[in-house]
């Protein structure tokens, strides 16, 4: 028998995973593209969690909605980072540096 | 019994894939290992008995998202070695945050037992997930679902207009400098001349030459 524990640690561990992502590949924007992704899986499997063993569909719904939301997301980053591509000749996240921030 | 031995087998791919993602040195062996996390945690989520979300992690994320990021690493000529310089300086604080992150979600779930409320399964069982989820999708949540079909028509359209190179003579774009540096005196011209007195004989007299 599965108990809810275990589901909800292995969504914080893959969690925890992607925030490492994001901190060791700082220069490589694929990646933490990548490592967002990832954060987003550990959420939905939170809701899909929760959504189950209280017998609700209602996470289930939240989810598809995060799918699209994620879907959309991936689309536009990925945009924006075929034009940077264009613009720099690199993917490296300190070159982007145009607005001085 | 066997379903334990599920989890923990899934869990455990998940993980090394997990890792794996953040941790290959090619972009491309990143982009399969998130293919492989995405596919184990869909088996992980047929464990839970939800089976149409299961299949369309797999359908959206593995057909369409990943081969984007796949097209799109294939596409970039990125160089690695750069790209990796710092990793190892910043292995140390990644791993510190991580476990910090990781220990206080661990902290929160297991300080006391979770006691999940007793619920009464909102349809009966012998409606099939995916039969549940269309009656809730497209009855209680018709509006919300409308609303994401407009994001991702938003998400087209604005990846098309990002992209879009103006090399082609035929195609139309706005040239943003001109739109701003416009004033009124480029906008409306005033014309003087000399008043109409009677209309209507001017238009009956010269119809093809009043132009």
């Amino acid at each position: 028998m599965i108990v809810i524990q275990q589901y909800l640690i292995l969504s914080a561990i893959l969690f925890a995973i992607s925030v490492m992502g994001i901190f060791l590949n700082r220069k490589n924007i694929i990646v933490i593209l990548m490592s967002i992704e990832l954060m987003l899986l550990a959420v939905n499997f939170n809701f899909i969690t929760f959504s189950s063993f209280l017998h609700n569909l209602d996470g289930q719904i939240f989810v598809f909605f995060t799918l699209t939301v994620a879907a959309a997301e991936a689309s536009i980053g990925l945009a924006i980072l075929i034009l940077l591509f264009r613009n720099l000749r690199s993917i490296n996240v300190q070159d982007m540096d145009s607005l001085q921030g | 019994m066997l379903t334990n031995v599920l989890f923990y087998l899934f869990a455990a791919i998940l993980i090394f894939s997990a890792i794996r993602v953040i941790t290959a040195k090619n972009p491309v062996h990143a982009v399969l290992f998130l293919v492989l996390a995405f596919v184990t945690s869909s088996c992980l989520w047929l464990i839970l008995n939800v089976e149409f979300l299961a299949l369309s992690l797999i359908l959206i994320y593995v057909g369409a998202v990943m081969v984007l990021f796949l097209f799109v690493v294939m596409m970039l000529d990125i160089d690695v070695e750069t790209l990796r310089k710092s990793f190892w300086q910043h292995l140390p604080l990644a791993i510190v945050l991580g476990l910090v992150v990781l220990v206080e979600m661990v902290f929160v779930l297991i300080a006391k037992p979770i006691t999940l409320p007793h619920t009464v399964a909102s349809f009966p069982s012998d409606i099939s997930n995916s039969n549940q989820i269309g009656l809730l999708m497209y009855l209680n949540y018709s509006y919300p679902v409308e609303l994401a079909s407009v994001i991702l028509l938003l998400a087209l359209v604005v990846a098309v207009a990002l992209t879009l190179r103006q090399t082609n003579k035929n195609s139309k774009y706005q040239n943003i400098a001109k739109q701003v540096a416009v004033d009124s005196s480029t906008r409306v011209t005033l014309v003087k001349m000399a008043t109409e007195t009677n209309p209507e004989v001017t238009i009956s007299n010269k119809e093809g030459e009043t132009k």
